[in-house]
């Protein structure tokens, strides 16, 4: 991150605290989680303590603070997904990974996670991966999923689609 | 069929949400004109008199929420849009600002303008990470059009637009812990009052409105509010994107009269049932209002008609469930997402939400005990009314609702000690 990109959120708010959020989406952006040394630099930077920055980190899912995982698969289990079977498909990508949902695999280049309402109900079950959706995705569907995800790793960080992505 | 109000740029397939696009569709005339024909505390008066409601949950009327601004000049008032869109069922917002971010975007400017505020942020749940790149490059066009910035065309009405964007929290839809959280805190609701209109961000007038809601507000200016006030009944007026999801052949978003019967839009528009089931239950608005049945099917859907058949509006999510769903199970989910997401502050939340789920799930799973009905009610009691927000209520009162309609489903899953329904969600 340079100080260039700090400035340009700095200059968003009337109180530097505000760029906490911000900056901690830049940082995991960049080595994929937060690292000690972001989290010190972030809490001078803002003239916060270091418990007022890794409360803030811990109170949201979407901070880690673990290295691995660089690709996190999102499967949302709430109501609509799961009246459409994303019980199902869950346990299709945790025989596929070879892990429990919440665990990376062994090469840490996966992540599953659970999550709550992705907002698009319409194309349930809906999975996310990075910025994109995929949906409705069948139990079937997962194998494949995994074997293009693993394939467009090999590439590069980010590629051609894994699936027909979702509409809007 | 129905005009459509929002949505109608969308109906071009080819539609891209560009500037050009937007701009040749009539884009940005309602500020033109707002700028040129209207005094700040004119625009308020005209969007009270369409009853315009906000569309996020509450219902609470625009123009009388604008109101409360205090008129200073020398005082620094903030806009944010609340688009943390995270209501389960409800995916309305992610549409609007995928698709027609300059539609959101002259919203901003029309209360911004009616305010007299200057810095507006979009605050913009951490998932929608697609959206918030949206966002960013449309105001960029904006910006370059002389739409934002300083001095808009000629008027001498100035702001600026920042997205921002949260990391993974519910409980930043309540509008005051939104503002917590954009102030770079845990995202804790705060006690009221007072309230953001006099106390928000940084403590300063604040105003936290929904995005389909400041959506409409360009078609309010274009068209004038008697011809929205036409739409909809005297106390909800306007149209509605109505976010259709579960066991229906055609879920999608679908913008009606807000007083659309219930029928109409899950039959008509969203195509009915999926092979061929019976219709069991329907969750009329999001994941945190009581449950309807297949006797409430001839209810309209605006705010008070809701209200009257013992749900609510809320935030236009319908989740529509068939005759193979367990409400059992149904419960177990919705607990467990309240549990999840409860902030800990209130003891009545943070505990009732644990418990309301872990009973839910050992009745689910041919655990439960004869005493664990009266638990629940018991639970629900505690939780409702006790707490800083909302979200205990909002755990608390479907739960009653289930238990009220399908009381008998929990009784045989207790005394049967097992799930009378096939899993057909793998669960």
């Amino acid at each position: 991150m340079t100080e260039e990109t700090i400035q340009q959120v700095l200059a968003r708010y009337s109180h530097r605290r505000s760029a906490l959020l911000p900056l901690l989406h830049l940082c995991q952006q960049e080595v994929g989680y937060l690292t000690e040394e972001a989290l010190r630099l972030l809490s001078k930077r803002l003239g916060l303590s270091p418990t007022q920055v890794v409360e803030v980190v811990t109170f949201y899912d979407m901070f880690r603070l673990k290295p691995g995982g660089q690709r996190e698969i999102w499967v949302c289990h709430n109501l609509s997904c799961s009246l459409l079977g994303a019980e199902k498909v869950v346990r299709r990508f945790e025989e596929a990974l070879g892990i429990g949902a919440g665990e990376t695999t062994h090469d840490g280049l996966f992540r599953l996670k659970r999550v709550e309402c992705l907002a698009a109900c319409g194309i349930a079950p809906v999975v996310q991966v990075g910025a994109e959706y995929y949906g409705p995705v069948s139990p079937q569907d997962v194998a494949q999923f995994v074997e293009r995800l693993r394939a467009q790793s090999a590439v590069s960080n980010q590629g051609s689609a894994l699936l027909p992505k979702a509409d809007g | 069929m129905s005009e459509k109000i929002l949505t109608k740029r969308l109906e071009n397939p080819g539609y891209g949400g560009m500037i050009e696009e937007y701009l040749a569709t009539g884009g940005y005339q309602a500020i033109a004109k707002t700028l040129k024909e209207h005094a700040p505390a004119s625009l308020i008066e005209l969007v009270r008199r369409s009853g315009l409601r906000g569309r996020g949950g509450a219902g609470f009327p625009t123009g009388v929420k604008w109101g409360f601004v205090p008129k200073d000049p020398g005082l620094t008032k903030y806009l944010v849009c609340n688009a943390d869109e995270s209501e389960p069922g409800t995916f309305k917002d992610r549409d609007l600002i995928m698709r027609d971010p300059h539609q959101l975007l002259e919203g901003i400017l029309l209360a911004s303008y009616a305010i007299g505020c200057q810095t507006a942020y979009i605050y913009i749940r951490g998932e929608f990470i697609a959206g918030a790149a949206i966002l960013e490059r449309a105001i960029k066009e904006a910006a370059a059009h002389g739409f934002l910035g300083k001095d808009i065309l000629g008027s001498g009405f100035s702001v600026e637009i920042y997205p921002h964007r949260g990391a993974g929290a519910y409980i930043c839809g309540e509008e005051t812990a939104l503002l917590e959280s954009l102030e770079g805190k845990r995202g804790l609701p705060r006690l009221k009052p007072p309230f953001p209109a006099t106390a928000g961000l940084y403590r300063l007038p604040t105003v936290v409105n929904n995005v389909e809601t400041l959506c409409n507000l360009p078609h309010i200016v274009l068209r004038g509010p008697e011809w929205f006030s036409s739409i909809g009944t005297p106390k909800s007026t306007g149209t509605r994107i109505f976010s259709v999801s579960g066991h229906i052949r055609r879920p999608g978003n679908y913008e009606l009269p807000i007083d659309v019967p219930m029928r109409e839009l899950i039959f008509e528009h969203a195509g009915g049932m999926r092979d061929g089931r019976r219709l069991k239950a329907v969750i009329p608005g999001g994941s945190s209002v009581p449950v309807l049945t297949e006797q409430h099917l001839d209810t309209r859907m605006d705010f008070e008609s809701l209200a009257k058949a013992g749900s609510m509006a809320g935030s236009g999510g319908v989740i529509v469930m068939d005759e193979s769903t367990c409400m059992v199970r149904t419960g177990e989910v919705v607990a467990r997402f309240y549990h999840h997401e409860s902030c800990g502050q209130c003891t009545q939340c943070r505990e009732g939400t644990a418990w309301l789920h872990k009973t839910l799930r050992r009745i689910e799973e041919g655990r439960g005990r004869k005493a664990d009905l009266d638990l629940l009610l018991d639970i629900c009691e505690n939780m409702k009314g006790k707490t800083i927000c909302p979200l205990s209520d909002a755990a608390a009162m479907p739960i009653e609702s289930y238990l009220k309609y399908f009381g008998d489903e929990f009784e045989q899953h207790i005394v049967e000690h097992a799930c009378p329904f096939a899993p057909t969600d793998g669960s």
